[in-house]
């Protein structure tokens, strides 16, 4: 219940934005709400399940590229993005089938393999995809602030969408299967749980939104490339978010999204070249200093004072 | 009277080492199997392959009129058979009811996550540990978290449950108390097999005796026929223990 109230005030405050009329905080915005999607898809299998996927550019470079395509061949753009996440959560679901047996590092590393093999079949069907070319989409006819707050909101829409499904998830039954799994994967089966099936729905849910937002993506920005789409930043980022925000927690992700978004925007404007190492310095600070994220410091202060009040009676 | 599990001819090797050869045997329903054996003689791996986490390389597995020797565990859990882990295997971060209500949710399948809480509640409460509900797992001592252990498997509400060393490293008095809660649950009709290397403890509660030896089966039957039985004596008990407990009854 609280969870609800927070996403509904959140995404209702941000709603407002397009009321500033500021083009650029509102290009950020929907920057912000694309990596809230992306952080909390990767959160699904990352952060319930602790499978540490890096298949997230694929998922999403798969959905800007199936969503572009058909808008090529005339379909409506709606449509054209529920295909794109129809597309992600089949890729994801063959692909599933055959790494999520794997554990660990290995994993990661077939994870980060499946993206690419998709930026390969990219590269291998210029007719089709542009191939490194790249691929061009239809203009919209709508003007500047017109285009700003179109996309702002469809991004908002569909964060919410996935803040949702993961309130939903994290209460259910998938949520607290993907939980058993990740404290104890051998010991989870052994209780019942069909550990296969739940990682392939949570695997799932990692690749629909995700699919959505690069489909999304794709219109917004009327160009996509592979090393733009299927960029391993567009991994590496939502998983730095999580952990930055909290992992397997609900709005760790968001946190996290706003905070490196934040850091990276007025680091790109002041040091254009350290950008990169910047980054590594952060996770690298993470690992060390704060492996639970930002919102396990209020949980751990909370902790702190219940453990001293109880001392004390 | 057909056993509700039965073992036909079960072998489990890994690599060269044949840890489980050539075992049969059937366990009824409400009785208590004790498994004995010298350290390495196979007694876990048998439990492995019963509950599909290592399954037979040969031989059958039947419960209750069904093969379930290729069966997945988690659907081998489903039917009704549960385990414990003879090194404790919680979810350490999860609450000792949440542990518990696992158990209750996926394997005896309750219809939600209330119903699960619940029945999870009641088990606590039977094996002693509704104080400690709400603490993580890994708070617990030794003793607690063996009884956690007991506690999943009968909220999996199990026809068959398997305890591997539920007792190990528990003192006279917690020995008693979890003796005392297998006697309640194998009256409900629950079949029990039980690991132990206290051999007072298996047969002071035991109904029949099965020891295996470099995985294989030497013998089988009443308590006090088993510990006096020469290939028993030899292999595993030596002639002291013999004197003292065969001898005895
Ligand atoms: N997963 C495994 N891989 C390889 N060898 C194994 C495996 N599990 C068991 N073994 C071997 O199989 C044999 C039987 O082991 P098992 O654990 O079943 O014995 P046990 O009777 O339970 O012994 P203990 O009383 O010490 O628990 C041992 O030699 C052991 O090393
Ligand atoms: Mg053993």
């Amino acid at each position: 219940m609280k969870n609800w109230l927070i996403l509904l005030a959140g995404t209702g405050v941000l709603a407002l934005l397009p009321l500033l009329g500021d083009n650029y905080l509102m290009r950020l915005a929907t920057m912000v709400a694309m990596y809230v999607i992306l952080a909390q898809s990767w959160n699904f299998i990352g952060g319930l399940a602790g499978y540490p996927s890096f298949a997230t550019a694929g998922f999403f470079g798969l959905g800007a590229y199936t969503s572009a395509v058909l808008q090529g061949m005339g379909v409506p753009l709606f449509a054209s993005w529920g295909a794109g996440g129809l597309a992600a959560v089949i890729f994801s679901a063959l692909v599933g089938g055959a790494i999520l047996h794997l554990r660990g590092h290995y994993f990661a590393i077939a994870s980060l393999v499946t993206v690419e093999v998709l930026r390969e079949i990219v590269n291998t069907t210029p007719d089709i995809t542009g191939g490194g070319m790249g691929l061009n989409l239809p203009i919209m006819r709508m003007t500047v602030a017109e285009h700003a707050t179109f996309f702002f909101y469809s991004m908002l829409a569909v964060a919410f969408a996935c803040m949702a499904c993961a309130i939903v998830v994290h209460k259910s039954k998938l949520g607290f299967a993907l939980r058993c799994i990740q404290q104890n994967e051998d010991a989870a089966n052994i209780l019942g749980v069909n550990a296969y099936l739940y990682k392939t729905i949570g695997f799932g849910f990692s690749a629909v939104f995700a699919g959505i937002a690069g489909a999304i993506y794709a219109s917004w920005v009327h160009y996509i490339e592979p090393p733009d789409v299927f960029d391993v930043l567009i991994s590496v980022k939502p998983l730095v978010m999580v952990l930055l925000g909290g992992l397997g927690t609900i709005f760790g992700p968001v946190i996290g999204a706003f905070i490196l978004l934040t850091f990276e925007e007025f680091v790109w404007r002041t040091f254009l070249t350290v950008h990169a190492a910047a980054l590594g310095v952060i996770i690298v600070a993470l690992v060390l200093f704060l492996p639970n994220g930002v919102l396990s410091l209020t949980r751990e202060k909370l902790g702190l004072r219940r453990r001293a009040a109880g001392e004390k009676r | 009277m057909t056993a509700l599990l039965s073992l036909e001819n079960v072998s489990r090797a890994f690599g060269g080492l044949r840890a489980v050869d050539g075992v049969s045997f059937g366990i009824e329903a409400g009785e208590i199997l004790g498994l004995i054996g010298p350290n390495g003689a196979g007694k876990t791996t048998l439990i492995n392959v019963i509950t599909g986490v290592h399954p037979a390389n040969s031989g059958r597995v039947i419960y209750d009129g069904r093969d379930i020797t290729r069966l997945k565990p988690h659907q081998i859990a489903k039917l009704g058979l549960s385990r414990t882990f003879q090194i404790v295997q919680p979810f350490p971060k999860m609450t000792v009811l949440e542990n518990v209500a696992a158990g209750a949710l996926f394997a005896g399948q309750s219809p939600s996550m209330a119903e699960a809480s619940r029945e999870a509640m009641e088990q606590l409460r039977f094996t002693g540990l509704a104080s400690v509900a709400d603490k993580p797992a890994l708070s617990l001592t030794l003793a607690q978290r063996k009884r956690l252990e007991f506690a999943k498997g009968l909220a999996m509400k199990p026809r068959i449950l398997m305890l591997d060393e539920v007792n190990a490293g528990l003192n006279e008095a917690e020995i008693d108390d979890a003796l005392a809660m297998i006697r309640k649950v194998a009256e409900k009709g629950v079949a029990i097999v039980l690991i132990e290397h206290l051999l007072k403890v298996v047969i002071s509660v035991s109904n029949r005796i099965v020891v295996l030896h470099h995985g294989q089966l030497i013998a089988e039957g009443e308590p006090s026929a088993v510990l006096r039985d020469p290939a028993v004596v030899e292999a595993y008990l030596g002639a002291k223990y013999a004197a003292r407990y065969g001898g005895a009854s």
